[in-house]
């Protein structure tokens, strides 16, 4: 682990309950959804870790405690040094305080997560899909999303097969689902 | 048929000023099919007369999935995947998903596997800032500039098409090392191009650096501190034409790329100028890179020889019981990688390049996420173009140089 890396670590360790995981050279602090903003805050105004290099998600269904981790990358530009971050959630209507205020580049990854994993983000400004069209239904990045091979739909038995589809079932056009 | 549902004012009102609500400013759509937003780029823009109030970037036009079809192919065969990402720079995806497999399962690359590597992404570095600046240059009007980017682009396609077959999407690169070795043709190509290529770029220059038009165009337009570049996460020629040295060829650096010695260009004027400065200098540096990676060029393997990740070669298929068993199995169920996660990256063309891999025990990877440096650099598209007027956001969009297949994956 690198000097700076280390430091900022075991101040965090002394505040937050977190675990810690190495691998490759690489260290992951995995920190509760309460602590997030103000370790990230805490990691950028005194720990230099000024850029938010990549936010993103892994779905491990069908586990439901945790279901999803959400993963930050931070770099600082100062101590040329990597750390992650990851957020352990629940399946149930996932949801985690939003880091844009933090660093603005979150609000586009996170909008994405939002799309992809269906996972909240509490005090996201714009919180909208960003790459699937805004009326899609479901979230296609989650694991029970099935990939692909739909059977086709033609005009005579449109209907029936979409009664076999599995979001056939959901209401469309639900405010929250844009 | 089925439930389409129009969006309403409502759910977008929080985007606008109050002003577009009461109508004194207006409300343009721009795209996904224009011509200068190099590709399906879709922007809302709210206008004062000519002036742009608000830019809102719409993307996901050309979202294909790929991170999901990753998760449902093996690691070799996902690999596919990545070189329609970022279709101008094939290879540096390739080497940046190796890269995370090879952290992830632990592999060695040979040191002539390395070093065409990094020929073959300057190469491709190349040819991308040609497209880049033949397109830019082609949305300010500068027409001839283009015709003589794709000349010198197809020659590098040719040294592609030389090494892997292919033109564009050319899987080269390979967890453990490379498909094959290069052809005895490729450093007689690849000599041939640096001999010329100086003297192509000093033609380009000519053609734009001093010209009274572009520099109309593209002085004091589009800036953006070097703050405001960190806190966005912009990367790439934005950041370093904003004053800060920041390369990941230099900063971590991969692939061997801490034998070779090269400058980082940069300049502190933070507009389109500065940024055509530093991408063209780039060139040059590139050059210079190539050029020393040719001269030093090890022999040697071209493959790692641990059999339990990387396929046996051919030849001894026939003879050895053990070499076939390997083919069989890689070919068939494909190697698994530990239940763990890493993140490996590159300077692409456009900036920082990351992949997140995340294994989880089996051939198959958990999940694959492409940190793709045109997603992260558009979102400060709105805070590049406000105040500026239309015609302008057209040269920011090409100072940026979005590759669209990089921003939707």
């Amino acid at each position: 682990m690198k000097k700076p890396v280390e430091t900022a670590v075991k101040a965090l360790q002394k505040k937050f309950s977190l675990e810690l995981h190495e691998y490759q050279g690489e260290t992951t602090l995995i920190i509760q959804p309460e602590d997030l903003v103000k370790a990230a805050r805490l990691l950028r105004d005194v720990y230099q870790f000024d850029m938010l290099i990549d936010e993103t998600a892994v779905d491990y269904w069908p586990q439901e405690t945790p279901r999803f981790h959400v993963v930050y990358q931070l770099y600082s530009t100062e101590t040329n040094s990597l750390l992650r971050l990851r957020v352990p959630l629940n399946g149930h209507e996932p949801a985690v305080d939003s880091l844009v205020s933090v660093w603005p580049v979150a609000n586009w990854h996170e909008r994405e997560i939002w799309d992809m994993f269906g996972i909240r983000f509490n005090g996201h400004p714009d919180l909208r899909r960003i790459l699937m069209p805004y009326d899609w239904q479901g979230h296609p990045l989650r694991k029970d999303y099935p990939l692909g091979y739909e059977e086709v739909q033609f005009t005579f038995n449109y209907d029936e097969i979409r009664q076999r589809k599995p979001y056939a079932n959901q209401k469309p056009g639900r405010k929250s689902d844009v | 048929m089925s439930d389409v549902r129009e969006v309403t004012l409502e759910e977008l009102r929080h985007l606008v000023s109050e002003r577009a609500l009461s109508g004194e400013t207006m409300l343009l759509n721009m795209g996904p099919q224009h011509p200068s937003t190099h590709g399906v780029l879709r922007l809302l823009l709210e206008l004062d007369g000519e002036i742009v109030v608000n830019c809102i970037p719409d993307i996901g036009f050309l979202h294909t999935g790929v991170e999901k079809n990753m998760e449902a192919k093996t690691y070799q065969k996902a690999e596919v995947m990545t070189d329609r990402l970022d279709y101008l720079y094939n290879i540096g995806n390739n080497l940046v998903y190796s890269m995370a497999v090879e952290k992830l399962v632990n592999l060695d690359v040979p040191p002539r596997a390395q070093a065409i590597r990094v020929i073959l992404t300057e190469l491709s570095r190349i040819a991308s800032h040609l497209i880049w600046l033949g397109t830019s240059a082609l949305d300010l009007a500068a027409m001839s500039v283009f015709l003589y980017g794709m000349r010198e682009r197809e020659y590098i396609l040719d040294i592609f098409e030389l090494v892997s077959g292919q033109r564009m999407m050319t899987t080269y690169v390979r967890p453990g090392g490379l498909w094959r070795d290069v052809p005895v043709e490729f450093e007689d190509a690849v000599r041939n191009f640096l001999k010329i290529m100086p003297k192509r770029l000093d033609e380009y220059e000519a053609l734009l650096t001093k010209n009274e038009l572009f520099l109309d165009r593209t002085k004091g337009i589009g800036i953006i501190s070097k703050e405001d570049c960190l806190a966005y996460g912009l990367s790439g020629p934005i950041l370093r034409a904003a004053g800060m040295a920041y390369d990941l060829r230099k900063a971590r650096p991969y692939s061997g790329y801490e034998q070779y010695d090269f400058d980082i260009p940069t300049q502190t004027d933070s507009d389109i100028y500065a940024r055509y400065l530093v991408r063209v200098e780039e060139m040059r540096q590139s050059l210079r890179i190539i050029r020393q990676a040719l001269d030093t060029l090890p022999f040697g393997p071209v493959r790692s020889n641990n059999y339990k990740f990387v396929p046996p070669p051919r030849s001894e298929i026939g003879t050895s019981m053990e070499a076939l068993i390997h083919h069989f199995k890689l070919w068939t169920e494909g190697f698994s990688a530990p239940k763990e996660y890493v993140h490996a990256a590159v300077e692409s063309p456009r900036g920082e390049l990351g992949v997140y891999l995340e294994g989880d025990g089996g051939p198959k990877p958990l999940r694959v996420h492409y940190r793709t440096p045109t997603f992260v650099n558009l979102q400060a598209l709105p805070l590049l173009t406000r105040g500026h007027f239309v015609a302008d956001v057209v040269g920011i969009i090409g100072s940026i140089d979005i590759v669209l297949g990089d921003a939707d994956r």
